[in-house]
């Protein structure tokens, strides 16, 4: 795990002996980009990873050598196709340690998986005066769907408040959960502030009153080794995208008992295994959710994705990136008039700032003429914004690529954001 | 002078740190709230028309350095102007903001807020330039609905 709480010492050796960065950027190509004539930074991985060579080569593969339709054609290559997607379905309940197959869902994205979660399971068991707890740091696909449920149903929305390092007061979540209290849905990690929430407590919690609860990990399977059943929780909704595979897939994690119990989330092909004009039977599960041709070469490059970060040692990732964070805290404390929005104890490698008199928007335009791609706004998660105060934050975001000479080179390019606003 | 130095110039920069007619106005006939969805930025713009003429204008709101100078610049400019020159002096920015290969002349004929056409080489903050833009022209249109750049 990415935690600050780890000591600093044993931390750093590890990070500088053992990771060799320079062998982890040769296979990203993009990383060699030169931005208005000045090598690319990439401090934007909370927004999107890079890719790869293997997941770009993975794409390329299938188009190649195996595209076809999935789960209907009785010729080589709808076989060949079959088998890769279904193959990469088992590498995630794999990499997130799933009990079964047919509890990976893919989906487009977390959003999608959220939706789902909501409209399928929140449309069938919760009913008017029913209680969904989520924290005051989610993004907004973490919130609307929920509201939108609360509308349909007649629920109401409890939201369990942060302090001031952006860590969430437990004592309050204790408070909210009563007997009304039917879905709880929190972050794994934020994607504004970086905090890791507590979440295995957070499941315990739910759980002695037997409420399910989803978890957000859109920004967690990135930097954290993830296992659904050490967290326990019911749902676990993430991104391919923001794991270094491409847009436009992800993966709703259910368990099976929850997922049966729910009807389908879309109609269509792929999802029924008889229908007439008077009745039509789903399929079983995972097939049931999956309506439609889905992100073939998507799943099969999220799969590609998994097999690469599967190879490197993630022990040695998280040294790397917690160096990358404690060195960028450290650099950017100490520039004048700047302000890290997000303090807390464990943290992944997200850092948020404000300056007290530049907008975050103009601080992303200098920055981007530095070569450096950070995030400016407010990261969809208004409600954090409104939390700490501030229209907007300027976010760096790191990726296991990242190095400490990039880091170097973003207060580098604070200091000419200074310069320009005096 | 280099893109960056273009868009940051003295006069923005001044805009921003002093914004002109930054202000609520009790006596306003006409009021529009303008919106950003993609950075959150926001504005409202007042106006006191009298005989279709803007007799004061006047701006809150928060937003970056090129939002808020752009409404400061407008609200400098578009006091004593009637409807009509309001609306032809909005279209010819509109234009030189977005750089529209149209009319290559819409920079002649906006005054001093030429000083904000280095905008144009900057995509993603086009938008932060026409917020105000948008807004005072819902304002004087005397639209319900806030104002969007999208």
């Amino acid at each position: 795990m990415l935690m600050k709480a780890v000591p600093q010492t044993s931390d750093r050796v590890v990070g500088q002996s053992s990771f060799d960065v320079a062998r982890v950027r040769a296979d990203f190509p993009i990383l060699l980009t030169k931005v208005h004539g000045k090598p690319l930074v990439y401090f934007d991985n909370g927004a999107t990873s890079q890719k790869p060579r293997a997941v770009i080569d993975a794409l390329n593969h299938y188009y190649s050598t195996e595209n076809s339709n999935i789960h209907r054609g009785v010729h080589y290559l709808s076989e060949q196709a079959t088998a890769a997607y279904e193959a990469a379905r088992s590498k995630i309940r794999n990499f997130i340690n799933a009990r079964a197959d047919r509890e990976i869902i893919f989906v487009r994205g977390t959003t999608e998986a959220i939706n789902l979660v909501a409209q399928c399971y929140g449309r069938s068991f919760l009913k008017a005066g029913d209680e969904i707890i989520v924290s005051a740091m989610e993004h907004h696909s973490n919130i609307v769907p929920w509201q939108m449920l609360c509308e349909q149903v007649g629920a109401k929305l409890r939201v369990i408040p942060i302090n001031h390092d952006g860590e969430i007061v437990m004592e309050e979540y204790r408070r909210l959960l009563n007997g009304k209290t039917k879905f709880v849905s929190v972050t794994h990690v934020s994607n504004a502030l970086g905090t890791i929430v507590p979440v295995k407590e957070i499941v315990t919690l739910a759980h002695e009153r037997g409420v399910p609860v989803l978890l957000d990990g859109a920004q967690a399977v990135p930097h954290l080794k993830v296992d659904v059943q050490q967290l326990g929780c019911d749902f676990y909704a993430f991104s391919g995208h923001k794991m270094f595979a491409p847009t436009g897939v992800g993966v709703l994690y259910g368990r099976a008992e929850l997922l049966e119990k729910m009807p389908p989330y879309q109609g269509g092909g792929d999802m029924i295994s008889l229908v007439t004009f008077e009745k039509t039977h789903y399929n079983v599960l995972p097939y049931k959710f999956e309506a439609g041709t889905p992100h073939i070469s998507g799943g099969i490059g999220l799969g590609a994705a998994i097999d690469y970060l599967s190879a490197l040692d993630w022990q040695q990732i998280a040294a790397h990136e917690h160096r990358l964070l404690d060195y960028a805290t450290d650099a950017l404390s100490s520039i004048d008039g700047l302000r890290i929005i997000g303090t807390a104890k464990q943290k992944a490698g997200v850092l948020s700032f404000v300056f007290d008199h530049v907008h975050a928007h103009d601080v992303g335009t200098i920055l981007d003429r530095e070569g450096v791609a950070v995030r400016a706004g407010h990261h969809c998660a208004m409600p954090v914004m409104q939390r700490f105060g501030v229209p907007a934050t300027t976010r760096a975001s790191f990726a296991f690529y990242n190095t400490i000479d990039e880091i170097d080179v973003l207060v580098r390019a604070l200091e000419s954001v200074l310069k320009v606003f005096g | 002078m280099s893109e960056l130095d273009e868009l940051y110039q003295e006069v923005i920069l001044d805009h921003n740190k002093s914004p002109r007619n930054f202000r609520a106005m009790a006596d306003a006939n006409r009021k529009a709230e303008g919106y950003n969805p993609l950075c959150g930025d926001h504005v409202t713009v007042f106006v006191h028309l009298e005989d279709g003429v803007i007799r004061d204008i006047s701006f809150q709101g928060s937003g970056c350095a090129i939002s808020k100078a752009s409404a400061s610049l407008m609200t400098a400019e578009l006091k004593g102007k009637n409807e009509n020159a309001a609306q032809l002096l909005f279209e010819n920015v509109h234009k030189m903001l977005t750089g529209d290969p149209s009319d290559d002349q819409a920079v002649d004929k906006v005054g001093k807020l030429q000083i904000l056409s280095g905008v144009c080489k900057f995509p993603a903050r086009v938008k932060c330039a026409s917020l105000a833009w948008h807004t005072v022209n819902a304002a004087l249109k005397g639209e319900s609905q806030p104002a969007t750049t999208e």
